[in-house]
């Protein structure tokens, strides 16, 4: 309880003392740190440059701008990263595979948060042999290794945005259904839930009522993680030729493009590379921050 | 001493009727009851403390009476109903007629709404729509003392412990109960908290005429409040009777022990008589007979194999002992 110079209780025949304004209490603000402010800076530049891409002054992704295999040269936009094997601008495919990169980590992130919720707020508040059922069903998918799994599934159908989408969404599921879970079986414990029981809630409304809005801080406080974790694993597979089919870039598929001209032009590979790791970077930065801002378990 | 027996039971004219209660749990040490045979009854617009150590089996009776927890054995009557075999949608229906207060206010709020959501979601779900119930919030929040104006639009976490309570007691009055539950409603509150959390109780019991069921450990705060009073000892009942005659003159040791236990107001006399000697019992594996003699000061062979029943030792005052103190 944060201290009021106003007394806190008073009886009913004091009531009307009470009815001053809220005090106000200004919690000490923790200053950002530099990393966390560049993070943030860094992934709105990102979602921003891949957002405007078709308006910016840049070739397109697959067309040629000039020689190929140019170094990084300052002075004309298109080459400012230089150029791949057949002349066509990085700087312009860095950018738009950011589009494929971010959304492809963004939807397969959201689609297995979704689902990974449901299954959790099922398996830990029915518990019993949903959560026998659910529970089994994360440890299958948790103990194949997730690449091992995403060539499963793109060896099965072939490799196109869409199977990359629904592949990472099952690798992203397990992962936010035990978060879902173990987040469900603590608040069901609370007096809250049995108070809702007892004014004649049915189950679906003290889920989605009562634990889903406590539930969910903490998920989307995880969410830059994993779309982190995503992203990785869509460049891994593109550097093993399973991801997007090209000419589409992506920024797995540009370093796997490049590999082959490592020696020679090794700004191929470090151009995509350096910026996946940095937008990967943000993401953890930014995600690490947001769960100790929003994630009450950590506080409470 | 505690033992079982309903001789205690005043028939027909109670709303609620409790008959030798029976609530097992399962561990991993083995199955035990934390209820084993406990009667009582409520007439209407009475209030009955339920008093005892902690681990006696007082607040799981509370939940099982609303059979949040599982009713092994035993009959439950509300009104005209059979609550042990009353169906899921029938249950919840009748559980929006019998309300309880928990002991942790601040848990028994949901953190991510706001207290005029809360102190009407009975409402919500009983059907209301959003205006009716944004009507009626000034009214819910100024029967329990707080100004609406205030507090309408502040979330659990800006509220105290009694703030907190207060909103717990406006939702659970906002249905129209016809009986109350209060599991230790103050025994997380300051003092002068307590006192003043009794004196709503105290308010709305008479304007509402609500029949409470009032479980505690501080055995002055049931005295204040209770017209009658069940003493229960590790699962069993011990000692049922008017609150005043039981308090005055207990008839069964365990009271007696309980009530030696509160600490004196003088300064050299620290307590009020002899303390209970050793802890409770486990419940896993009971004492054979009584399951106080071990720690009743005038245990004899007898309490080893006969448990005693409930039966009358004065008019109206009730005890389950071989050798009540009469």
């Amino acid at each position: 309880m944060t201290a009021g110079a106003i007394p806190r209780e008073l009886g009913v025949e004091n009531a009307e003392r009470m009815a001053v304004a809220t005090p106000q209490v200004s919690l000490p603000r923790k200053r950002l740190s530099i990393l966390v402010v560049f993070s943030y800076v860094w992934i709105a530049l990102i979602v921003l440059l891949a957002v405007v891409a078709p308006i910016l002054p840049i070739a397109a992704y697959d067309q040629s701008v000039g020689a190929p295999r140019q170094a990084p040269k300052f002075g004309e936009l298109n080459t400012l990263l230089g150029t791949d094997q057949v002349g066509r601008s990085l700087l312009s495919r860095v950018i738009y595979g950011a589009q494929v990169s971010l959304v492809v980590g963004a939807v397969a992130g959201l689609s297995g948060a979704a689902l990974g919720t449901v299954l959790g707020l099922l398996a830990g508040y029915f518990r019993k042999g949903t959560d026998w059922v659910i529970t089994l069903i994360a440890d299958v998918l948790l103990s194949f290794p997730v690449l091992v799994l995403l060539l499963a599934i793109t060896a099965i159908f072939s490799p196109s945005i869409p199977v990359l989408v629904v592949g990472l969404a099952i690798a992203g599921t397990p992962t936010f259904m035990r978060l879902a879970r173990a987040n469900t079986m603590a608040w069901t414990s609370r007096e809250f839930v049995r108070a809702a029981r007892n004014m004649g809630a049915s189950s679906t409304r003290i889920l989605i009522r009562e634990i889903l809005p406590n539930v969910v801080p903490s998920l989307a406080a995880y969410m830059p993680l994993v779309i982190a974790a995503l992203i990785v694993a869509e460049g891994s597979l593109s550097f093993l030729g399973l991801g997007v089919p090209p000419p589409t870039p992506s920024w797995g598929g540009l370093i796997s493009s490049g590999a082959v001209d490592l020696r020679t032009a090794p700004y191929m590979v470090f151009v995509p590379a350096t910026v996946l790791f940095l937008t990967v970077f943000a993401l953890n930065q930014g995600g690490e921050h947001l769960r100790h801002r929003f994630d009450r378990n950590l506080q409470d | 001493m505690a033992g079982s027996g309903s001789a205690h039971l005043r028939g027909d004219a109670a709303v609620l009727s409790v008959e030798n209660l029976e609530v097992e749990y399962h561990t991993a040490g083995g199955s035990f009851k934390a209820v084993a045979g406990v009667s009582f009854d409520l007439l209407p617009g009475e209030t009955l403390g339920i008093v005892g150590e902690s681990g006696c089996g007082k607040s799981t009776t509370g939940r099982a009476v609303l059979r949040l927890d599982p009713i092994a054995n035993g009959h439950v009557r509300f009104r005209d109903e059979t609550i042990e075999t009353a169906s899921h949608q029938r249950m919840r229906e009748l559980r929006r007629d019998m309300q309880m207060i928990f002991q942790d206010p601040v848990s028994s709020l949901n953190p991510r709404r706001l207290v005029k959501d809360i102190i009407t979601e009975g409402l919500a779900i009983g059907g209301q729509g959003a205006k009716e119930r944004a009507a009626v919030v000034p009214e819910l929040l100024e029967q329990v003392g707080l100004p609406p104006e205030r507090f309408a639009e502040m979330s659990p976490r800006q509220l105290s412990g009694g703030q907190a309570q207060r909103v717990a007691i406006g939702r659970a009055l906002a249905v129209r109960p016809g009986l109350l539950i209060c599991d230790e409603p103050v025994s997380a509150l300051d003092v002068s908290v307590q006192a003043q959390i009794l004196n709503l109780l105290e308010d709305l019991k008479s304007k509402y005429d609500l029949t409470i069921v009032f479980i505690a450990h501080d055995l002055g705060v049931v005295r204040s409040f209770s017209d009658k009073v069940l003493v229960m000892y590790l699962g069993k009942t011990c000692e049922f009777g008017d609150s005043v005659e039981v308090y005055e003159r207990p008839a069964h040791p365990y009271t007696r022990g309980l009530l030696d236990s509160v600490p004196s107001p003088e300064v050299e006399g620290g307590f009020v008589g002899p303390a209970l000697q050793g802890d409770l019992p486990s419940p896993l594996n009971p004492p054979s007979g009584c399951r106080f003699r071990a720690r009743c000061p005038m245990s004899q062979d007898k309490c080893a194999v006969d448990e005693p029943a409930m039966r009358e030792v004065r008019p109206g005052q009730y005890a389950a002992c071989h050798f009540p103190l009469v």
